[in-house]
């Protein structure tokens, strides 16, 4: 009785956190995705309705039938997609990155470590706004470029899907240097010196043992990368334009703009379940790897 | 299984395998020759390796023994190929190793830590060397048969090693290395993680093991117990630099330096200058007679193992004493003793009879000394 009261008050400024701070606002959203949008913005707590779900998928014409509208559905393929991408390029640029940092002399590590993470020290909108500075037509890269004799022509890439999928690579690098450092860094050296004695050239050590090893470092990347991705809306704002808009862009503007509430709602339900699928999907291939392992 | 099927140089390893004396290299008396080794750490700030030259014969279970620091580790990372010696020549049955990275060395390592690869199974860390050969697949699998058999550990092919003992993963390590069919094995104190019972088990099951593949055994250790149990030759290391190399049975009875006899076995070491020929006086003022001769006037250390004195009743030729403390260890009995004028002396004698009382604390005794069981070392 007294160890199950202990537990309780030990458990008790979690449980409390979590519930108040995810699951009271989660269900909230819940709610409210099922109401009817008030006629000034808001909503009507007492009207029940499925349309916020419905317009995901379909439209009313002039004639008020139904037809499918796939624009939504676009944006969630466009994000997805630049997601995804992200997730690759951030890989494929953190993980060397990580794999150097890991094999310096300590204290250079402790002095990389501390760059890695100095953009966390500047607000991200204002590091989004220095890439304006930097993509626009007429900015540094435009100069520069100009200078060099690449391009005599502006470069327009400013208002890009490629603007977006570079501030959001520039972004969340951090997120996937850290971890897949992490599992280097823990690595045992003499797993690497055994694979060479026992005749495993770099290219086979690094196959065979370092990235194997590493592999939940990058998962956790992965995950650090996309899921935020999947829902950024600052560097789509700002560097993307309307021509790129992603699920985060469009849900804040169901919130600002639109005034349609009970459809942001909706639109972030849609995407947690995303999330939730790719995520249990993972958790799925661990486990049946854990059996094995 | 027979020697044929693991002595080196019968491998089904490719014919055009460029790596030196993996196919059939010519029986020579030296296996692993080197010369002058230096290497420092730091900048110059460490001599891990003051001039090291020793030369290790085939199929033989070759020891380096010191303490930490001594430069042991370091000489076998230079002969596996992690390490770059300053200056100094490698040669392997007569060929220089030098600028060869490890994985075109015909060496394997069984390091300290067994760093046997976690996310690979049994059967896939034994199979790893033999991949990287581009062996046959089924090659592979015979081979890796044979080695876990060799090394019993039969029906665990699909374990991991999380869910193997300590001991368990020595093997697997061991087959490992052995089943690339090195010409010399490497070994990094292989047992020192392991519990008392299991290490004298591993112990014989090394030397076993040894015998049975005939390849040339590098052993490291810090153990002077394990040096002698196991080896053919050792060589005591101190400060990057080798004391002496020898049989067990030289080192133990014949040490060359002072530190060689203390740091192998239990030592008495008594200070004394030569008087006579073949006669000493000790620090206390005592005489005493010796089997090695020389030149009077030097000042020497005596060198007696507790075993080869014994305790008399006090008078005649023996060196008055005083028994200080009586240690029952079971097979034997060790008295600490004090000779007169100070002295302190450790004398241990075999239960032959089982544990019975010949002496007490406080009793006055006389240490007997055949001559031949002192050791005369040159300060």
């Amino acid at each position: 009785m007294m160890a199950l009261l202990r537990r309780a008050g030990l458990l008790a400024p979690a449980m409390l956190t979590v519930g108040i701070l995810l699951i009271l606002p989660l269900g909230l959203m819940a709610f409210v995705s099922t109401l009817e949008r008030g006629p000034t913005g808001g909503v009507i707590w007492s009207q029940h309705t499925a349309d916020a779900y419905m317009q995901f998928l379909f439209e009313r014409d002039l004639m008020g039938r139904l037809v499918v509208n796939t624009d939504y559905l676009h944006i969630f393929g466009r994000s997805i997609g630049l997601a995804a991408i992200t997730t690759v390029v951030t890989l494929l640029i953190g993980f060397p990155t990580a794999l150097w940092m890991a094999f310096q002399p300590p204290q250079r590590r402790m002095l990389l470590l501390f760059i890695v993470t100095v953009p966390f020290w500047t607000n991200i909108l204002v590091r989004n706004y220095a890439w304006i500075l930097l993509l626009r037509n007429g900015g540094v890269v435009d100069w520069v470029l100009t200078k060099l004799g690449v391009t005599d022509q502006p470069i327009d890439v400013l208002y890009t899907p490629f603007a977006t999928g570079i501030g959001l690579t520039y972004s969340f690098l951090p997120y996937m240097i850290l971890p897949i450092y992490v599992s280097l860094e823990k690595l045992d050296r003499r797993l690497i010196e055994a694979a060479f004695d026992l005749g495993a050239n770099r290219w086979h050590a690094f196959r065979r043992v370092i990235l194997p090893l590493s592999m939940p470092g990058v998962v956790g990347g992965a995950i650090l990368v996309f899921v935020p991705g999947l829902g950024a809306f600052i560097s789509p704002e700002l560097l993307g334009g309307a021509k790129s808009m992603m699920i985060g862009s469009l849900i804040q503007q169901q919130f600002g703009q639109s005034r349609n509430w009970p459809f942001g709602a909706a639109l972030s339900f849609v995407l947690l379940l995303l999330v939730l699928i790719a995520l249990s999907a993972h958790a799925a291939r661990y486990r049946r790897g854990g059996i094995k392992r | 299984m027979t020697q044929a099927d693991l002595a080196p140089g019968r491998a089904v390893a490719p014919a055009t395998d460029p790596s030196v004396g993996r196919t059939g290299a010519p029986p020579s008396t030296v296996a692993v020759d080197c010369r002058e080794l230096v290497k420092t750490f730091g900048g110059g700030a460490v001599r891990a390796l003051d001039g090291v030259s020793l030369a290790i014969r085939p199929n033989e279970f070759f020891t380096l023994l010191g303490p930490s620091g001594c430069g042991k580790t370091t000489l076998l990372r230079l002969i596996a190929g992690f390490e770059t010696q300053d200056t100094g020549t490698i040669l392997l049955d007569g060929k220089p190793l030098d600028g060869l990275p490890p994985y075109r060395r015909p060496v394997n390592t069984v390091f300290q830590s067994y760093a046997v690869f976690p996310h690979l199974t049994v059967a896939e860390n034994v199979a790893f060397g033999l991949e990287m050969q581009r062996q046959p697949r089924s090659a592979i699998a015979a081979r890796v048969r044979d080695m876990l058999a060799l090394v019993k550990l039969e029906g665990l092919e699909a374990r991991k090693p999380a869910q193997l003992s300590g001991g368990q993963q020595q093997r697997v390590a061991l087959a490992r290395a052995l089943a690339n069919r090195p010409r010399v094995l490497l070994l990094d104190e292989p047992l020192s993680a392991l519990d008392l019972k299991l290490r004298t088990e591993m112990q014989l099951e090394l030397k076993r093991l040894q015998a049975e593949v005939g390849i040339t055994f590098v052993f490291v250790t810090h153990d002077q117990h394990e040096a002698l149990t196991m080896s053919d030759r050792i060589a005591v290391m101190r400060g990057g630099r080798i004391l002496q190399i020898g049989t067990p049975e030289e080192i133990y009875e014949r040490p060359a330096a002072r530190f060689v006899a203390d740091f192998i076995g239990e030592t008495n070491l008594l200070e004394a200058t030569r008087i006579g020929t073949a006669r000493f006086r000790l620090s206390s003022g005592l005489e005493i007679e010796t089997a090695e001769a020389g030149p009077p006037g030097d000042s020497v250390v005596l060198v007696i193992r507790p075993e080869r004195a014994a305790l008399v009743p006090p008078g005649g030729s023996a060196l008055p004493a005083r028994v200080e403390q009586v240690v029952f260890v079971g097979s034997d009995t060790i008295y600490l003793v004090v000779i007169e004028g100070g002295l302190r002396f450790r004398v241990r004698e075999q239960n032959r009879e089982g544990a019975k009382v010949r002496v007490r604390a406080g009793e006055p005794v006389g240490i007997a000394l055949p001559p031949s069981a002192i050791r005369v070392l040159a300060e």
